[in-house]
């Protein structure tokens, strides 16, 4: 089945013309139209406006004009990343009637490769979650079983690719968001290196830690959406002046033997016994390729959420002030003077979650706990990537796993912030640090569940990280196995 | 008991940057509301702020301009307050490491008449941070409306030592700083169109007491005269309320000047003052500021006015009067030095431009707007030094000049082209003139009686009659020479 390729596959495909772009467009359409009732993993879409822009790709290609292995490919964006002319919700009621009058920089660059915008995809609200159960508007379920969760804040980018809904996605990671739904929907899911991705029109949650990111069915898809979203933009001052290389290209170059770290501290309490034969297994599998498996340490990982959850909601508490009902916000109609109409626009549009962090962030950062808080916070982040930057000065990456455990019952933790949160242990000191990280299908536990295996690498290290995920996706057949919908 | 005032201000500078501090939207004043806007001016969803160098640079030269310690980083930082004149609930802005510290601003008080200078003083700065600039809120009955245009302007904010003492010493500082700012074209601090706006902290103390008293705050004082008359005001409540034995009725708090009815409300007290949970802009990278940079705008850097002023006065000679008006105006003072180097001749350019040139400037403005300004106007530097230089030359005469300065005003033409066109040559032919003269002579016998019995001045008397019959071209040394010589025959 068509839906079923990975996005290389398709662009072989389309290159070789024995498919159109409309072709293979309608077949996403047709398998989102069916599933799309147990997953819900689109807030919306346009099947007319796919359609056409395939159609353009078409016309394109016919001409001998094809602007490159991307050209005709439905690409879905998670409802934070700004498309001029669509609504932007973020998973918020606060922005409901809202609608970006602006392309977001990926966005514009998926646009020039040609990419077909296949939907906007659910998440939790304003990227705070790792369920994607903190979606004003519907609970996306786990492809694999349906009464899970499918992992978040990027879930519903997740979902889709591992639903066949659509090849490839674009998410975004602020602490876990793409690699953590990745790993629990059994696909793959990268978060760059902080810079190399323009933030521009990603709606900001916690901007000193997010990146914009792709998730695919192959390290090669990943790669070659990477490729395409990647790279300086004058817009956002924190975007990298650096050559990107070809992706894809260092997927066959770049053979190893690698020397890979495994620190300890992520095989620790918490972890389930599943999980870890899986990882663990990965990493037999790289010992018999002759890679070098070396015991490193990140003294300071368990400062990581602690750190994390004071950084990420004091940026927070004020990145979100703009919603106040006053310009293009959510507007309480009870409001009698301005005071009344922020609180009561904030307070009845924004959900628990939000408005728990917006607290959090706004006592961290308040006289007299600043220094306390958010100074000490970031100078342990501080720490926390010298940890990483130690240990790259004996290896090449770092392998852990993903998530602690494998996808969680809908509504099992939704009661229980703190338990969410460590949902995230394994991913968020990459944030903090801001190097990259990807997650990859290394297996199903015994309910047939994914499990993911998480590669973390050098800055600016994204080629190597994906040669060494690429070796080990060419000797297994996770990322071919089919959830039964 | 007698008492003393301290005032600090808090002046808010508008500089003169081509795009607004953070996008690449165009400012200028006085378009539609709402209209000079973009995504990242209104702060949209996703969108990111990118610093404008011009901004950096403009800030550098204010502090070179008053002698600052300029950081080696500037750094950025939001300040979080509510509010709806700024779209992010947070303004970007320099908490704890301004870009400029320190300095001093040269001032020049009031002197006992306009011609009398009056004693200059050397006020302290505490520092000049770089910041945005909020949108225009305009208030109605039960509604208020948002003008976006100014949001995102570039925006200095320039705080003093409580060191000054005086309402007249608080406009005098202004006054300066609008000089010294204009000249370096940082700002053009028209405070009319809000590109220059004044805070000023205010209390009093009792003569020799070295403690400060419990200050006030006056907000957006939009006016040189209410600057002065809500200082005066807030002197004399406080000195009133110490004289009443109440002095615990003055409180740290917020007061808003009211100019129409020339009084001051309390608008907050020190418990509702905010608390603005600075920390560092994580949007925006730290600019590093080298010793090239300062250097590159080191040597753009203009005279300071009371410099320039000085050198007028002690090396050019020129009275008080002139010196002031071309020191006040940086474009005339430009303009005077340009004509200096063109003729050499200080005081008579500046007679011409303070006098002739700002006439026929303030005459060419429509009714009511002051005057046209000089870069407007069709006289350039070269006219009034070809003038001066005609009158130098002996080709007219000083009263022909002044005469003819209002066509060169209106066509643009140079002097010498209008003398020659209207046969305006001074008269040098001796034999002639000297036949005028004995003519002028013979027709006042009265005049000549005066003269011979010492009066002096009755020689004027021939000069009428000489200059009409030469129709005003007569050269005026020659014929005060040949009518001393023929009377003295």
């Amino acid at each position: 089945m068509l839906y079923q390729k990975s996005a290389t596959e398709l662009s072989e495909l389309l290159k070789g013309k024995s498919i159109s772009s409309v072709e293979l467009t309608q077949a996403f359409i047709e398998r989102t139209k069916q599933v799309e009732p147990k997953i819900q993993a689109f807030l919306n879409y346009d099947v007319e406006d796919a359609l056409t822009q395939a159609k353009k790709s078409d016309e394109r290609r016919s001409k001998g004009e094809s602007l490159g292995d991307l050209d005709g490919i439905p690409v879905g964006i998670k409802d934070v990343i700004s498309v001029n002319g669509s609504s932007l919700t973020c998973g918020s009621k606060i922005l409901k009637e809202f609608v970006s009058p602006y392309d977001a920089h990926a966005v514009e660059q998926l646009k020039s490769a040609g990419a077909v915008l296949w939907g906007r995809l659910n998440m939790d609200e304003f990227a705070m979650g790792s369920s994607t159960e903190n979606s004003a508007y519907k609970t996306t379920s786990n492809p694999w079983n349906t009464e899970c969760i499918p992992g978040g804040s990027s879930g519903g980018s997740a979902a889709a690719v591992a639903a066949g809904e659509c090849p490839l996605t674009l998410g975004t990671d602020t602490g876990g968001s793409i690699r953590q739904p990745a790993s629990l929907c059994g696909v793959v899911g990268l978060k760059p290196t902080y810079g190399l991705v323009s933030r521009y029109g990603m709606v900001a949650y916690a901007s000193s830690l997010e990146q914009i990111g792709p998730l695919g069915r192959s390290v090669s898809d990943v790669a070659m959406l990477l490729k395409n979203i990647a790279g300086h933009d004058s817009r956002d001052s924190t975007s990298y002046k650096i050559d990107i290389p070809d992706y894809t290209a260092a997927l066959k170059e770049q053979k190893g033997p690698w020397k890979l770290g495994i620190p300890k501290e992520y095989f620790a309490e918490g972890l389930d016994s599943e999980v870890a034969d899986a990882v663990k297994k990965a990493i037999d599998f790289y010992k018999a390729q002759g890679c070098e498996i070396v015991d490193v340490s990140l003294p300071h990982t368990e400062l990581a959420i602690p750190v994390y959850y004071i950084v990420a909601t004091a940026e927070a508490s004020s990145n979100l002030a703009r919603y106040d009902g006053v310009r293009y916000s959510y507007r309480s109609p009870d409001a009698t003077d301005v005071v009344s109409l922020y609180s009561k626009s904030r307070g009845e549009a924004f959900g628990e979650e939000v408005k728990r962090r917006i607290i959090l962030g706004t006592y961290v950062l308040s006289s007299g706990y600043y220094d306390a808080y958010y100074l000490r916070a970031q100078k342990v982040r501080t720490l926390i990537r010298d940890d990483f930057m130690k240990a790259y000065e004996q290896v090449d990456a770092i392998l852990t796993p993903t998530s602690p455990t494998t996808a969680f019952k809908l509504g099992e933790r939704k009661a229980d912030p703190l338990s969410m949160y460590l949902a995230d242990i394994y991913t968020i000191s990459a944030n903090l640090a801001g190097i990259p990280g990807m997650s990859i299908p290394c297996g199903f536990n015994s309910e047939n569940l994914p499990v993911g295996l998480q590669l973390l690498g050098k800055p600016y290290g994204e080629a190597s990280l994906m040669a060494i995920a690429h070796a080990f996706e060419q000797a297994h057949d996770y990322n071919k196995s089919y959830p039964t919908l | 008991m007698q008492y003393e005032a301290v005032i600090g201000l808090e002046v808010h500078v508008q500089l003169k940057t081509k795009t607004k501090i953070f996008s690449r939207v165009p400012y200028s004043y006085g378009a539609p509301v709402n209209t000079l806007t973009d995504p990242v001016v209104l702060s949209l969803p996703g969108t990111l702020p990118v610093m404008n160098k011009a901004a950096i640079d403009k800030m550098i030269t204010m502090g070179l301009m008053f002698d600052c310690n300029i950081a080696e980083i500037c750094k950025w930082d939001r300040k979080n307050y509510w509010y709806p004149d700024s779209p992010k609930n947070y303004q970007i802005s320099q908490y704890d490491q301004p870009l400029c510290e320190g300095g001093e601003v040269e001032i020049e008080l009031p002197g006992s008449s306009r011609n009398v200078m009056g004693e200059h003083k050397t006020i302290e700065l505490t520092r000049i941070h770089l910041e945005e600039d909020p949108g225009k809120l305009s208030h109605f009955r039960d509604y208020s409306l948002i003008d976006d245009n100014r949001t995102g302007v570039a925006l200095a904010e320039l705080v003093t030592e409580p060191c000054l003492r005086s309402s007249d010493e608080a406009v005098a500082f202004i006054k300066a700083l609008a000089v010294s700012l204009a000249a370096a074209d940082v700002s053009d601090c028209d405070m009319e169109k809000g590109q220059m706006r004044c805070d000023a902290n205010v209390s009093v103390r009792p003569v020799g007491d070295t403690e400060f008293g419990i200050r006030t705050e006056m907000k957006n004082l939009n006016s040189t005269s209410n600057v002065k008359a809500a200082i005066e005001y807030e002197i004399r409540r406080q000195v009133r309320l110490c004289e009443q034995g109440k002095k615990a009725e003055i409180v740290q708090e917020t007061r808003r000047w009211n100019a129409d009815k020339g009084y001051s409300i309390s608008m907050r007290s020190k418990e509702d003052s905010h608390d603005y949970r600075y920390f560092p802009d994580p949007d925006l990278m730290p600019v590093k500021v080298d010793e090239e940079w300062k250097e590159s705008l080191r040597k753009l850097l203009p005279e300071k006015p009371y410099n320039r002023q000085r050198r007028y006065m002690d090396d050019l000679g020129l009275p008080y009067t002139s010196a002031s008006v071309l020191v006040q105006n940086p474009e005339l003072g430009v303009f005077f030095d340009e004509a200096v180097r063109n003729c050499g001749k200080a005081k008579e350019c500046a007679n011409f431009i303070v006098n002739d040139l700002m006439r026929e400037l303030g005459n060419a403005a429509p009714e009511g707007e002051g005057s046209l300004p000089l870069h407007e106007s069709k006289v350039s530097s070269k006219h009034i030094a070809e003038l001066v230089g005609l009158i130098d030359q002996g080709v007219i005469s000083k009263q022909i000049a002044q005469d003819i300065f209002g066509d060169m005003f209106l066509s643009g033409d140079m002097p010498a082209k209008i003398v020659e066109a209207k046969g305006l040559k001074q008269e040098n032919n001796s034999d002639e003139l000297e036949q005028i003269c004995s003519d002028a002579i013979a027709g006042d016998p009265v005049a000549v009686e005066k003269f011979k019995s010492g009066n002096e001045k009755a020689i004027n008397a021939f000069k009428g009659p000489i200059m009409k019959a030469t129709r005003g071209k007569a050269n005026p040394k020659m014929v005060d020479e040949i009518l001393r010589r023929l009377l003295n025959q």
